[in-house]
């Protein structure tokens, strides 16, 4: 008796939704073994985790706010994806955005919050998307593999950041803590409800995710880039520009996850430290990848998703 | 008969399903030693199925597959299995070979059956490989490199790979497709003496003049069932045909052209493309307003390049390509498309839809940025599908409606789908490049009568194909296209078969 694995030719709203949510399940049943091997109550632990998630008002923010970036690299890949280009480099992005934003909102401009604020963001917007159209440009010039090169960006981005801000980029008044000088006053987001860390950020990327469905659904662009990904070839032959697309999508995929960075630093203590270190890759990767979820369906992770970014240092 | 009558491979009560599609229903299919059996049918009747399930590629649902061991007694093949195929002693030649282009021949033919590093085995296989040419009349210089080859040494690379594992029954999958008119004949020959040795031939053809000119048997497929079993010393052409299609062949009249104004000129053109093959080397012809220009060759000698610069994706390397009198100078499919050029791709599944967007998207992407269908850079879905619906009604395209995914779509509806998004426009020139290749006979005659009466309302075609009847049914005048140079051919009343394959092999007629 042999099995061969054949794809459905259709497959029926219910099948989908059963495939999605029982991957769920199945991830929650396999985090029952080493909880069981802890010797602890799995059911208990669930419990926790929600209670940890949604339990208080503090929770919830917590949460929210840790959702922020994961939903804007989240987008991100899912973006990227769909004119099938692999983004691996959101960490690079994120803090190569926040690098930026300390650069430019960090007295080198001086404007009115309303003018700094979006600027700062914009700045970090084309950072991270310079992180992103660079392995691209390779990409089509030389074959070269955007995985690898998107990859390996993160660690080079994470050096460089820890060398700045060990060096010219130190806060004098930090106490001999690496750490950045702080942004101005003027380029801080407000918070959304006071003393929680909650911040407009949340609005920047739900707003985000929101453009971004619209961009898909409603433009010639994401028009164009669904057809660049599902068929280069045929949208070559129909005339639309290959290349001029992936370069827009990538400065869009690359730019999406610099955002709550620069909006993270735009927070009320607005400066860098090193241990900012959400290692968001891989849980925002696995976001699009979700069995049964259409790219940009992931605009609201599931909250139940293990605490994958360490809190930056209050 | 030539043949014995012992059987070497027998296919019981084959059935194949994908989804709700039945690929192969209940088919039988006995061949014996000797014989050259040809599996004929359009494409998606399921001859290539029934062969991918014979050789292992596909698993089927019911049925039994046996053929006979050395010994000559049937034993029941594994399904799924392309080894225990190869070890029945199976050999299957595909349409795309399976030769790695830097080995010489003779590696290839050693690759997969022994190790080309053992010691001594290359002597032993020049030996057995040269008595193998030596019965079957399959020429081929064993030492060149695989790349340096052509197609037709290539295919013949092919058989002896097959031979040199002692196979008994041969299956060769449209192996004419890429052959001139002689060298089909070459093959056919080699293939009569292949069987009067005692190989058994399975020979998969949708065209009907070789199936009759080379097989013993015909076996015709339609909708995946057997639509009849004949000898071919007593079969008719025409009850072939109609066996085929399972109805009457209607062939659509043509009058003859009025041709005007010269519309798309190419002067002196040279274009690097590929092999050296398919490069341009000093391309000149004209295509007049009214007239059907079939441009004849075997495929893979600049097609491909005269193709890409009137579909807009390359720019000459020198001379020049006029449209309306203006050269083009950017390699634009937009500007072309604007300018009145109505392009149907070659591999339409492949370059001329997205297969995972809708229908009305596919008809709208030529012209997605267009006043027609955007605005402002956002997308105008109402117009989208109501030109959608409008096409669906007038070209007969066979789909759930405007939101279905193109992939859904047979080929024919595929091309009526393509015609129906470059016909809108009323273009003043057409590239139809392989306009009918692999549609059946009624989607065939369609596309015709839309290419004749597009020629009719004073536009310029011109006719790609590989097809030669086609091309005598469609054009008014010939180019024959060989090693990457076009030479005028003439009307098409002037001339016939023989004349057009001798300027296909590159011999002046």
């Amino acid at each position: 008796m042999s099995f061969r694995l054949e794809p459905r030719a259709d497959a029926s709203v219910a099948l989908k939704l059963s495939v999605s949510l029982g991957a769920g399940l199945a991830a929650l049943l396999l985090v029952a073994v080493p909880v069981l091997f802890a010797g602890r109550n799995p059911i208990e632990a669930y419990g926790l985790i929600i209670q940890g998630a949604f339990g208080s008002l503090f929770a919830l923010s917590e949460t929210l706010n840790r959702a922020t970036p994961l939903i804007l690299t989240g987008l991100a890949a899912a973006v990227a994806f769909r004119a099938k280009l692999w983004n691996i480099g959101a960490e690079g992005q994120l803090y190569i955005g926040a690098l930026a934003a300390v650069l430019v909102g960090s007295g080198l401009l001086q404007m009115p919050p309303a003018l700094l604020i979006p600027t700062v963001m914009i700045a970090g917007f084309l950072a991270g998307g310079m992180m992103m159209v660079l392995p691209t440009i390779l990409k089509q010039r030389f074959g070269a593999d955007e995985v690898v090169i998107t990859l390996l960006l993160n660690f080079v981005v994470i050096l460089l950041v820890q060398m700045l801000i060990e060096g010219p980029l130190k806060d004098p008044l930090a106490m001999g803590w690496p750490q950045s000088v702080p942004l101005l006053a003027e380029a801080k987001f407000a918070k959304l409800v006071p003393r929680l860390r909650m911040h407009w950020g949340l609005i920047v990327g739900i707003a985000g995710a929101l453009i971004l469905w619209f961009m898909v659904r409603k433009t010639v662009l994401g028009f164009e880039i669904k057809a660049v990904g599902e068929n280069r070839a045929a949208a070559r032959f129909a005339g639309i520009p290959v290349d001029a697309t992936m370069l827009k999508v990538a400065l869009i995929s690359g730019g999406l996850p610099a955002l709550p960075a620069s909006a993270r630093c735009l927070v009320s203590k607005a400066t860098f430290p090193p241990t900012f270190r959400p290692a968001l890759v891989i849980p925002a990767l696995s976001l699009p990848c979700w069995p049964g979820c259409r790219p940009l369906a992931p605009s609201l992770p599931p909250s139940s998703s293990p605490p994958s970014s360490s809190a930056p240092t209050p | 008969m030539a043949y014995s009558d012992s059987i070497v491979l027998s296919l019981e009560g084959i059935t194949k399903r994908f989804g709700k599609l039945v690929a192969n229903d209940a088919l039988d299919l006995q061949l014996r030693r000797g014989e050259i059996l040809a599996l004929l049918g359009e494409n998606g009747a399921g001859k290539t199925t029934l062969m991918n399930i014979l050789f292992g590629h596909y698993v089927q649902d019911e049925g039994i597959v046996r053929a006979a061991d050395a010994q000559g007694t049937l034993q029941v093949l594994p399904p799924g299995s392309p080894g225990a195929a190869l070890d029945a002693g199976i050999g299957m030649v595909h349409q795309h070979f399976a030769l790695a282009e830097n080995l010489s021949g003779l590696d290839n033919i050693r690759l997969g059956t022994e190790g080309l590093f053992a010691f001594g085995g290359k002597a032993a296989a020049r030996k057995k490989v040269g008595q193998i040419i030596a019965e079957s009349g399959l020429e081929v210089d064993l030492d060149r490199p695989v790349a340096a080859l052509t197609v037709g040494e290539k295919q013949r690379v092919e058989i002896l790979k097959a031979l040199y594992r002692n196979v008994r029954v041969l299956i060769l999958d449209e192996p004419t497709a890429v052959l001139t008119p002689q060298e089909s004949e070459g093959l056919f020959t080699v293939l009569r003496r292949l069987a009067a040795n005692g190989l058994g031939v399975i020979f998969i053809s949708h065209k009907l003049g070789e199936v009759l000119s080379v097989s013993h048997r015909i076996l015709v497929l339609r909708g995946g069932r057997k639509a009849g079993e004949l000898v071919t010393a007593d079969a008719d052409r025409r009850a072939i045909a109609d066996l085929m299609v399972g109805k009457a062949v209607a062939e659509v009249a043509r009058t003859p052209a009025t041709p005007g104004q010269t519309l798309l000129e190419f002067a002196d053109v040279h274009l690097r493309q590929g092999s050296a093959r398919q490069s341009l080397r000093g391309v000149s012809f004209a295509l007049r307003a009214g007239e059907i220009v079939g441009l004849a060759g075997v495929s893979g000698n600049g097609q491909g390049g005269i193709a890409a610069l009137i579909s807009g994706l390359a720019i000459p390397d020198s001379g020049k390509v006029l449209l309306n009198n203006k050269p083009i100078t950017t390699a634009d499919p937009r500007a072309l498309v604007a300018a009145g050029v109505a392009r149907m791709p070659e591999d339409r599944q492949h370059d001329g839809v997205v297969g995972t967007m809708s229908v009305a998207d596919n008809i709208a992407i030529e012209e997605v940025r267009g006043a027609a269908f955007s605005r402002m850079g956002l997308l105008d879905r109402k117009a989208m599908e109501s030109r959608a619906t409008s096409a669906i009604a007038a070209y007969d395209i066979r789909c759930p409606g405007p939101d279905a995914e193109a992939r859904l779509l047979s080929g024919g509806n595929v091309q009526k789908l393509i015609l129906a998004r470059v016909l809108e426009r009323t273009p003043q020139i057409i590239l139809a490049n392989q306009p009918t290749r692999g549609l059946d006979v009624g989607a065939q005659a369609e596309v015709h009568y839309r290419i004749i009466a597009a020629r009719d309302r004073g536009a310029a075609v011109l006719v790609i194909s590989e097809d030669l009847d086609e091309l005598f049914a469609l054009a008014d005048r010939f180019l024959v296209v060989h090693a990457g140079e076009v030479s005028d051919a003439g009307p098409s009343d002037l001339l016939d078969r023989g004349a057009v394959g001798l300027l296909m092999a590159g011999q002046a007629a």
